[in-house]
């Protein structure tokens, strides 16, 4: 099995709180991994420390290893901001830049480190948007702001923006928890489709989510990851009672 | 039925209680609006002997001379304008420099002790602006700054005469140094409700700190950054007691920023004591209602500017 992603003893610290403890997990490459859990059980803060999120946070510790394509991403001298161009993230609540048109937000992170012309932008806003099947809706009105979107649009524009980037990684931390059924649906097809080019990490806190998306679920309790496998075989064979107290919503 | 007649009873009084508050606000707010109307209309019935006599020409003409009685403001309006402009050209960069610093780059302890240090800059009077402008930097300009710019940049009619230390680049300097502050404590409010969402937008699609800047904190706080600077202008133009003290005092228009020049409030204070006739005193309530619209028509287009910065990207901004 091919890992893109590889944990080692993660821990992360924000002042006293010991949000992840000790933390290994491995991530396949062009797979879905769902990380799921209650509230409060770290697998936000687990998913951010993967493109170095913490970073923007004074207080926050982060200890162990996260390799990418084999190179810790904490080692010195790596350039956090070269992590995040290879690893992207997709926000709970649609995050487009409202001073940008529909066109500028998809091109927003690529024109930071390329240069495009007219053509090789209109190119890659046209295959973005495609890509996160937004084309269709948008193609007529790409000048006008990002704002004027519905919610579930607004977070497919935030898709396209992030892949427009060329990542290899995506973290998705409860893309659809702010939209409606509908929008979730499409959410979640755009899931099964981009990770065919992408590995993708999505924490959820739903779990009917986590079972139709992912090829492999972690679950988290309390900073601690629980257990982990392939999806099927959690949410019908979990090894441990916690995983299946949970699963079976009998607390959380 | 008790239970039935209770609700209604209790919905009636919530009624009245709105009707009276309601009705107070307005009270409150519409007596505002009523002293600004009152207000102006004295002020036109006070110039009215000059505006009278000199017509649209009080606008245009250069001359004041209460001797011969003969009044025009058009030095005083260049003055102000002039100088509010250049200041605030100076003051907005420095500004939201200092309030991006303040907000975004500095560690938190020694971002929130500079924005306390320039807000208490906001805090000294005037006049001391002008004592210090008079006795400190206005014999600096005339030794070491002027004679530097005549040297090098004389050339440009910006910079030809003599040094004379009070000047309009003394002015627009003292406006600078007082409208900073000012304008860097709204720019850093406005810094500061810009959201974490859209910070962590940029930062994660691999923005630099300053390319977060650039793309998310910027552009979501322009339109409240513009106001900061609007305000400024609203302060700097009326600004009247330090100006006074280093300006010089001369009702010329000269495109050297070395020359003294006036303002229109200065010349407001320096004179209606000594205003004894009554064409004079109705010039000098002229001048201010002069500048009661320039601040007026600056508001208004620079709201129209901002009306077309945050219509953005509909609005055709490419």
């Amino acid at each position: 099995m091919n890992n893109k992603v590889t944990v080692e003893n993660l821990n992360v610290h924000f002042g006293a709180t010991h949000a992840v403890r000790d933390v290994s997990i491995d991530i396949p490459a062009n797979s879905v991994t769902a990380i799921i859990g209650p509230s409060g059980c770290g697998k936000s803060t687990m998913l951010r420390a993967i493109n170095r999120m913490h970073d923007l946070v004074p207080q926050a510790r982060v200890a162990g290893k996260i390799l990418l394509d084999g190179d810790d991403i904490y080692a010195k001298g790596t350039d956090p901001v070269a992590i995040r161009r290879r690893v992207g993230m997709v926000f709970q609540k649609p995050n487009p830049f409202p001073a940008m048109s529909i066109y500028d937000n998809v091109i927003a992170g690529y024109k930071l480190n390329g240069r495009l012309n007219k053509d090789e932008a209109d190119e890659l806003v046209e295959s973005s948007l495609r890509r996160v099947a937004l084309w269709d809706e948008v193609q007529d009105r790409l000048k006008r702001s990002a704002m004027e979107l519905s919610g579930g649009q607004q977070q497919r524009l935030c898709i396209a923006r992030t892949i427009a980037v060329k990542p290899e990684v995506i973290l998705m931390d409860e893309p659809a928890s702010a939209l409606d059924p509908l929008s979730t649906l499409k959410i979640e097809e755009l899931i099964e489709e981009l990770k065919e080019r992408y590995t993708i990490i999505i924490v959820t806190h739903n779990m009917q989510q986590a079972a139709r998306v992912s090829d492999y679920t972690a679950f988290f309790y309390l900073g601690e990851l629980i257990e982990w496998g392939g999806t099927k075989r959690i949410f019908t064979t979990p090894d441990k009672k916690q995983t299946e107290d949970y699963i079976t919503g009998r607390f959380g | 039925m008790p239970e039935e007649q209770s609700p209604s009873w209790k919905l009636e009084k919530g009624i009245k209680g709105d009707f009276v508050f309601k009705g107070l606000t307005a009270l409150f707010a519409f007596s505002i609006l009523a002293i600004l109307l009152l207000m102006v209309a004295e002020m036109v019935l006070a110039s009215l002997p000059a505006i009278r006599k000199f017509g649209w020409s009080f606008i245009f003409d250069r001359q004041w001379d209460a001797v011969q009685e003969s009044f025009g403001a058009l030095a005083y309006i260049w003055g102000s304008v002039v100088s509010s402009i250049l200041a605030l050209l100076l003051a907005a960069p420095l500004s939201i420099g200092t309030a991006l610093f303040v907000t975004e780059i500095a560690p938190k302890r020694i971002g929130s002790a500079i924005a306390a240090l320039v807000e208490l800059l906001a805090a000294i009077p005037s006049v001391i602006y002008g004592l210090w402008g008079i006795l400190v930097m206005a014999p600096w300009l005339q030794r070491t700054v002027e004679p530097f710019l005549i040297k090098h940049f004389g050339f440009l009619p910006f910079f030809q005469g003599a040094p004379y230390g009070v000047s309009m680049l003394a002015a627009i300097f003292i406006m600078t140094i007082m409208v900073v502050p000012i304008i860097t404590s709204i720019a850093k409010e406005v810094l500061l409700a810009v959201p974490q969402s859209q910070k962590e937008a940029a930062i994660a699609l691999g923005a630099t700190r300053w390319e977060m800047l650039r793309i998310a904190v910027l552009p979501y706080g322009k339109s409240g950054i513009m106001g900061a600077v609007i305000l400024g202008f609203g302060r700097v133009i009326g600004e009247t007691m330090a100006v006074t003290m280093v300006i010089g005092n001369t009702p010329q228009i000269s495109l050297s920023l070395l020359n003294p020049a006036y303002t229109m409030p200065s010349v407001i204070a320096n004179e209606f004591a000594e205003a004894s006739s009554k064409l004079h005193s109705a010039a000098l309530m002229e001048i201010g209602l002069i500048l009661l619209v320039v601040t007026l028509i600056i508001n208004i287009l620079a709201r129209f500017l901002l009306w077309g910065v945050s219509r953005g990207p509909a609005g055709g901004i490419k």
